[in-house]
C-alpha cells in the first residue's frame, strides 16, 4: 500500500485528510468533525506519537522530505484534537460561544 | 488562608494608597466620550509598542500599523544605515494612504527600495525625503525638502519597537518604562524569534480585557474545564494567590507561581501533555540558559515562580514564563466597546520536531485559554453597558484592575479642560 506518510507509519493513510499546512485549515477541521472522528483518529494516532517523533528527530527540521512533512502536519492535527478527545468531549472549548481568533503568524514548517 | 507574603500595609492594595479599596466604576470602559478623550489622551501621547525588530530583517523592511485609537496609520522601516524610523502613512500631495494593497484598512509588510504613491507616483526614499514628483514643473514654487513624510517619533527598547505620535513628547521610550521597564532589560528576547501570533475581534472595552489577563483569581474557575478533574478540583480550591506586585508611574506587573511546566504530578496533566511535554505553562524542557534573571523577573526569587505578566500602559502586555519562552498581548481598540486583539507567543527555534511539537502545543493551548476568555469579556461589556450595577468591588489579587483604570482616567482628566463625569474617579 502505498502512503503519503513514511513507511512507519502507514497505518495512519485512512487519517491523511488530518495532514493539513496551516492552522486555519486544522481548525475548521476539527469544528466541523464529530466527535466519532476524532476519537477514531485520536485512537488511531495517538500510539504512534512517540514513534514519529524519534523518526522526524533523526532529521533537519528545515529540510524534511515531503512524506515527513505530512507526518508533522499530521501530529499538529492530533494536537489539536486532543483537547476534544482527552478533556472537553466537545469540538469546540466550552464556554467560547462563537468566539473566533485567527493565526495571522506560524512557523514556515 | 495566606500562602504568600504580602506588604507590611496588609494587602498590596494598601501598599498604594492613593488606589483607595473602595468598589470601582467602569463607566471608563462603557462610555463613548471617554473613549474618545481616551484616544487623544493616551493614544495620541504615550509610547505604543508596534512590534519587534525581527519584523525589520534587512534595510527597506517595513510594515505598516493601523493605529485606529490614535486616529492614523504609520509606516515602520529600516533605514539605510539600520535605523527604525517611522511616519504617518500620507502621502504629501493630496492625502492618500501611502503604502497599502488592495484594501486600504489592511495592515501591509513587505521591502522596497523607496515608497511610491498609488495615486500620482509621488516617491519617498527610507528616510522620508521627497525624491520624485511626477510632473514636477506643474507645481508653483515646489521644494521638495518641504514636503517629506511626516515623522513619528521611533525608538526600540529591547528589540521592541515603539511609536509616539505626540511631536511634543520629550520623554525616551526607555524612560517611560520607568522602574518596571528597567527591570527585565537584559532578559534574551532576541533569541526567541520562533512566532506564533493570533488576532480576533473582540466586542469589550480594551481596559476590560487587560483586566482579564492582569489577574489569575478567575483561572481556576473560568479554565476549570481545560484541566483533568482531579487537577482542577485542586486548583480551585487552592484559589490564587500572587507572589508579587509591582506599580510604577502607569505600568504594573504581577508574578505568579506555577509548577506546571513540569508538573509535580504527571497524572495530573493531559496524556499529551505527557506525550509532548508542555503545556499552558509552555515546554517542559528549558531550550536555553537564560542565565540570571533580570530584577524585575520573578521579583521575589520565588522558587515556585511560573510566569510574570507586565502591563506597559497603555495597551501592551509582556508575559515572561519561567520555563524560557514570552508573550505578547496588545489591545488595539477600534470602539468604546470593541478592540482587536492580537496575542504572540515566542520560543527559541525548535532544534527538532519534538520541540516544535512542544510549542505547537502551548500555543494551541493558549488559543483555548484566550477564547474563554475574549467570550467571557462580551458578556462583561454588555451587562455592564446595562447599568443596572454601577459599583464593582475588587479584591487585592486584582490590584492591577484598579490601577489600570485609574490611570486611564487620569490621563484623560489631565489632559482635558472639564473633567469628564466618572462617578468612580476618585
Amino acid at each position: 500500500m502505498t502512503s503519503i506518510f513514511p513507511a512507519a507509519f502507514v497505518d495512519l493513510e485512512p487519517f491523511a485528510e488530518w495532514s493539513l499546512e496551516t492552522e486555519g485549515e486544522r481548525y475548521d477541521k476539527r469544528l466541523t468533525s464529530s466527535m466519532d472522528e476524532m476519537q477514531a483518529f485520536y485512537d488511531a494516532a495517538m500510539p504512534h506519537l512517540e514513534a514519529a517523533k524519534d523518526h522526524l528527530d533523526a532529521l533537519d527540521l528545515a529540510a524534511l522530505p515531503e512524506a515527513e512533512t505530512r507526518l508533522l502536519w499530521l501530529l499538529y492535527s492530533l494536537v489539536n484534537v486532543s483537547f476534544p478527545v482527552e478533556v472537553w468531549r466537545q469540538p469546540r472549548v466550552p464556554d467560547s460561544g462563537a468566539a473566533n481568533m485567527d493565526a495571522i503568524v506560524q512557523p514556515a514548517v | 488562608m495566606a500562602h504568600f507574603a504580602k506588604p507590611a500595609e496588609g494587602s498590596w492594595t494598601e501598599h498604594y494608597p492613593e488606589l483607595g479599596t473602595a468598589p470601582v466604576s467602569y463607566e471608563d470602559s462603557i462610555s463613548p466620550e471617554h473613549y474618545e478623550r481616551e484616544r487623544d489622551a493616551i493614544f495620541r501621547k504615550t509610547w505604543l509598542n508596534v512590534g519587534r525588530v525581527e519584523q525589520l530583517p534587512r534595510v527597506g523592511s517595513y510594515f505598516t500599523r493601523e493605529l485606529h485609537a490614535a486616529r492614523t496609520s504609520v509606516i515602520v522601516v529600516k533605514d539605510k544605515d539600520g535605523t527604525v524610523r517611522a511616519f504617518h502613512n500620507i502621502c504629501r500631495h493630496r492625502g492618500n494612504k501611502l503604502v497599502w494593497n488592495d484594501f486600504p484598512g489592511v495592515e501591509v509588510e513587505g521591502t522596497c527600495r523607496q515608497f511610491t504613491c498609488k495615486y500620482h507616483g509621488w516617491r519617498y526614499d527610507l528616510s522620508g525625503d521627497l525624491t520624485f514628483v511626477q510632473q514636477e514643473e506643474e507645481f508653483f514654487d515646489l521644494d521638495k525638502a518641504d514636503f517629506g513624510l511626516v515623522p513619528v517619533q521611533a525608538e526600540v527598547w529591547e528589540g521592541f519597537i515603539f511609536v509616539n505620535l505626540d511631536p511634543e513628547n520629550t520623554t525616551s521610550a526607555k524612560d517611560y518604562l520607568g522602574k518596571i521597564g528597567a527591570g527585565i532589560e537584559g532578559y534574551p528576547f532576541g533569541e526567541m524569534t520562533e512566532v506564533y501570533k493570533y488576532r480576533a475581534t473582540v466586542g469589550a472595552n480594551w481596559k476590560l480585557f487587560i483586566d482579564a489577563f492582569a489577574e489569575f483569581y478567575h483561572a481556576p474557575v473560568l479554565h476549570a474545564k481545560q484541566a483533568v478533574a482531579d487537577e482542577s478540583k485542586k486548583l480551585s480550591g487552592y484559589g490564587y494567590e500572587a507572589l508579587h506586585y509591582e506599580i510604577d508611574g502607569p505600568h504594573s506587573m504581577v508574578s505568579s507561581w506555577g509548577g506546571m511546566s513540569p508538573p509535580k504530578d504527571e497524572s495530573m496533566v493531559k496524556p499529551i501533555e505527557r506525550v509532548l511535554r508542555s503545556g499552558l505553562f509552555g515546554p517542559w524542557d528549558r531550550p536555553i540558559d537564560v542565565g540570571e534573571l533580570p530584577a524585575m523577573i520573578n521579583p521575589a526569587k520565588s522558587k515556585v515562580w511560573g510566569v510574570d505578566s507586565y502591563v506597559l500602559f497603555p495597551n501592551f502586555m509582556l508575559l515572561v514564563w519561567a520555563p524560557g519562552w514570552y508573550l505578547t498581548y496588545h489591545y488595539w481598540p477600534t470602539a468604546y466597546n470593541e478592540h482587536i486583539f492580537e496575542g504572540a507567543l515566542y520560543f527559541v527555534p525548535p532544534k527538532n520536531a519534538s520541540e516544535r511539537l512542544a510549542q505547537e502545543l502551548a500555543a494551541v493551548t493558549f488559543k483555548e485559554y484566550a477564547l474563554q476568555d475574549g467570550n467571557t469579556l462580551e458578556a462583561t461589556q454588555t451587562m455592564i453597558e446595562s447599568r443596572a450595577v454601577t459599583e464593582f468591588p475588587l479584591n487585592d489579587q486584582e490590584v492591577l484592575l484598579r490601577h489600570l483604570h485609574k490611570t486611564a482616567r487620569d490621563y484623560v482628566a489631565a489632559d482635558g479642560e472639564t473633567a469628564v463625569d466618572l462617578a468612580g474617579a476618585r
